[in-house]
């Protein structure tokens, strides 16, 4: 009889493991009840999402990422950052090993639609370029036929710098490796002629090279790489947030908050500030936040521009300058919503 | 837990008890709640799979196959473009890693022979040599090894400008080594077909051969004969076709060399590292195999006046072999399996190409079972073969 009683609770334990998986929480629940934030990170490339030399995470995506759990949690530092190739990212998102995926990925139609992903708004505008040692003494990407081409597997660039190459009818020769590390090695290890990428990773990658100045960007940009944030089809809600933490990042440049004033700003008369740090309160119970959402991510992590300087800005290492990430009143593509 | 024996001797009458006592019906009953148990849960599996999936919106099926891939792969043994479909992506990657797996595997045997059977030479520095070799290689990682390869290969060559060439129509450099190769012309053709046509009269011969000697005693040179029949018949094909010689030389143009065949540093460092690795345990495979011989047999050859040679052909091997068989196969799936640290040095191996693939369409569930898929068919192919190889020279009992 013994037995039976023990057939009984298997059957039990299989309906009530396999019911909870069907009716887990929205992202925002499971979220909060852990008590932290789940990000996939690139982790490779300096000014984007890399550790420092004290294994504190740093870059504009790691930013994105804080900025969303200073506005779940209040605390920025609630975040646990996950290393992600460029294979593994959307399957790691698909699968809910991650809460939100801030790694320079490649907003497109089929990622929205057959990938069953939504792009939130975009925190860094790129495009693809090449990267060539100076001694190549190469100064067209169209002088390139023939060449060998270090580019990381399961990209954009990988399609872009093969639709290039098609289009010019010149022949070509990739050599794919997983790790972006990896990958830079080899070719500042001479694997290769060219290293293409988004702009901005190759002025990471250069950044870190043996020798910088040996190596030169070629003229063309070949592609349009809006880099977002990324969730899963089907969580309205934590889109929203996602978003709208994005959004709160440019808002705050727009109306002239930062990290360094926000405390004083808390008084300013303007009806725009106010609502959007939550004097007159609304935005933030909209989005299932606290109020202070955007109080919390301008205070603890600053504004967009503040983001960008301090990462990849003119005077970093990379040496980026706005150019389509400033303001859309500087010229720039950076154009929140209105907070109301 | 529950097959209490009921062997108390009134209730053997067995009409009278009702089934749940009976312990052959109740575990009749046992199985087929479990398997019940089992389907429900594939069947939820399966089902909620298919149900995240739609909530999704994640395409399935294997549409994909037909549409165009779009991305480049570094080498193929077929023609490829990134016009063509997954459809031959995928294969691509599939003869890429059946080509690394194959030739591992012969030069792994080769290799692990070898060192397996010096590792007992008499000789103090040859065994230990080898010893060495086999300990080494054993106790680090094959990754490990990889990647050391790798960067051997494209830090220490020169760039394609400044390459190496030993000899005329052979380069070295950090692209790989290109080497000539003859122009393809249609008597390669009607060479390889009376190279077969050989090998048929080879086989021939050695049962001629062997049925002579049975019956009269006399020994026929069936190894220097079969060589020489090997060689001639292609060989005279060539004289007749008219002795083509045009070679198809490397030349370098722009950034690197045209024509010519390449072994690419991804390649030639996948190769080494797992020919190397698998190599050391095949040795110790062998060198068991030969040990579980005992000492006795090998004096019993040699005094009914078997060469050394001999011996090992006649003796040894056919003995060692049943013993060395069923551990070589499982190195053999060993190396294959373990071709899948390409990813990790950039050679477009099945799984590489998999993994873009998912990428690009998004569909993991279809491309992880594809790559299972392949595996299991590599694994059971290899088993498949061995094990008829196993049963050919497994002792006969008489």
């Amino acid at each position: 009889m013994r037995f039976f009683r023990v057939c009984a609770v298997v059957v039990a334990v299989v309906f009530i493991a396999t019911a909870s998986v069907a009716i887990a929480g929205e992202t925002l629940d499971a979220v909060k009840k852990r008590g932290y934030l789940i990000a996939g990170v690139n982790g490779g490339v300096f000014g984007f999402s890399m550790p420092d030399e004290k294994g504190v995470w740093k870059g504009l995506d790691v930013d994105t990422a804080r900025a969303v759990a200073a506005a779940v949690f209040g605390d920025a530092d609630k975040v646990k950052y996950v290393p992600l190739t460029a294979v593994q990212r959307l399957p790691a998102l698909q699968a809910k090993e991650i809460d939100v995926l801030c790694r320079n990925t490649t907003q497109t139609l089929t990622r929205e639609t057959a990938n069953g992903l939504n792009f939130a708004h975009v925190n860094y505008y790129d495009g693809q370029g090449f990267l060539v040692p100076k001694k190549l003494g190469v100064k067209s990407a169209k002088e390139l036929q023939g060449a060998t081409i270090c580019v990381l597997p399961g990209t954009t660039t990988e399609l872009n710098v093969a639709d290039f190459f098609r289009a010019n009818n010149m022949r070509w020769r990739p050599v794919v490796i997983e790790q972006t590390t990896e990958l830079s090695k080899a070719f500042f290890g001479g694997r290769c002629d060219v290293l293409t990428s988004d702009l901005s990773q190759l002025a990471a990658h250069r950044a870190v090279a043996p020798n910088p100045t040996d190596y030169a960007l070629l003229p063309e940009i070949i592609s349009k790489e809006p880099l977002a944030p990324v969730v899963r089809h089907g969580d309205d809600q934590w889109y929203d947030i996602v978003n709208w933490t994005v959004m709160a990042l440019l808002q705050a440049e727009e109306l002239g908050i930062n990290s360094n004033n926000v405390d004083s700003m808390l008084k300013s008369e303007n009806p725009r500030v106010q609502r959007f740090l939550g004097v007159i309160p609304g935005m933030g119970k909209a989005l299932g936040l606290d109020d202070k959402w955007a109080y919390n991510i301008v205070k603890q992590v600053g504004n967009y521009g503040q983001i960008f300087e301090t990462n990849v800005g003119v005077n970093t290492a990379l040496g980026i300058p706005r150019g389509l990430n400033e303001q859309w009143y500087k010229g720039g593509l950076m154009f929140a919503a209105p907070f109301r | 837990m529950a097959q209490e024996r009921t062997d108390s001797p009134e209730i053997t009458t067995s009409t009278k008890i009702p089934f749940w006592y009976d312990p052959t019906k109740r575990a009749i009953i046992y199985q087929v709640v479990v398997l019940g148990m089992v389907g429900m849960v594939a069947y939820y599996l399966f089902t909620n799979t298919l149900a995240n999936l739609e909530r999704q919106n994640i395409a399935t099926g294997f549409g994909f196959f037909a549409k165009e891939a779009s991305f480049e792969i570094g080498e193929s043994p077929i023609s490829y473009s990134a016009a063509d479909t997954y459809a031959r992506a995928l294969l691509v990657g599939v003869l890429n890693t059946i080509k690394v797996s194959f030739i591992g595997i012969i030069l792994t045997v080769i290799l692990g022979t070898f060192v397996g059977i010096v590792r007992l030479s008499r000789n103090w520095l040859v065994a230990k040599l080898a010893a060495i070799y086999i300990e080494v290689m054993q106790d680090i990682p094959v990754l490990l090894q990889l990647v050391f390869w790798y960067a051997v290969f494209y830090e220490s060559f020169p760039s394609p400008r400044q390459a190496l060439s030993p000899i005329s129509g052979v380069y070295f450099s950090n692209r790989g080594m290109v080497f000539a190769v003859p122009e393809l012309q249609p008597v390669y053709a009607y060479m390889a077909l009376t190279f077969v046509a050989g090998c048929l009269a080879v086989w021939a011969l050695r049962r001629w051969a062997k049925k002579r000697q049975e019956k009269t005693g006399q020994i026929f040179p069936v190894f220097y004969v079969s060589i020489a029949i090997l060689l001639a018949l292609p060989l005279a094909t060539w004289l007749l076709g008219g002795a083509p010689l045009q070679m198809n030389v490397p030349e370098l143009v722009g950034f690197n060399f045209e024509g010519g065949l390449t072994f690419s540093p991804e390649f030639a460092a996948l190769l080494l590292g797992l020919v190397l690795y698998t190599a050391a345990f095949v040795a110790e495979i062998v060198r068991a195999g030969i040990q579980a011989i005992s000492r006795g047999q090998v004096e019993a050859a040699m005094s009914l006046g078997l060469k050394p040679g001999q011996v090992l052909r006649l003796v040894i091997l056919p003995q060692a072999l049943r013993v060395i068989i069923p551990p070589l196969t499982s190195q053999m799936l060993n190396l294959t399996k373990n071709s899948t640290l390409a990813i990790a040095i950039g050679f477009p191996d099945f799984v590489s190409v998999a993994n873009t693939t998912i990428n690009q369409t998004g569909q993991a569930i279809e491309g992880v079972g594809l790559i299972m898929v392949v595996y299991l068919f590599f694994s059971l192919s290899t088993s498949a073969f061995m094990n008829w190889y196993n049963k050919k020279v497994a002792l006969v009992e008489r």
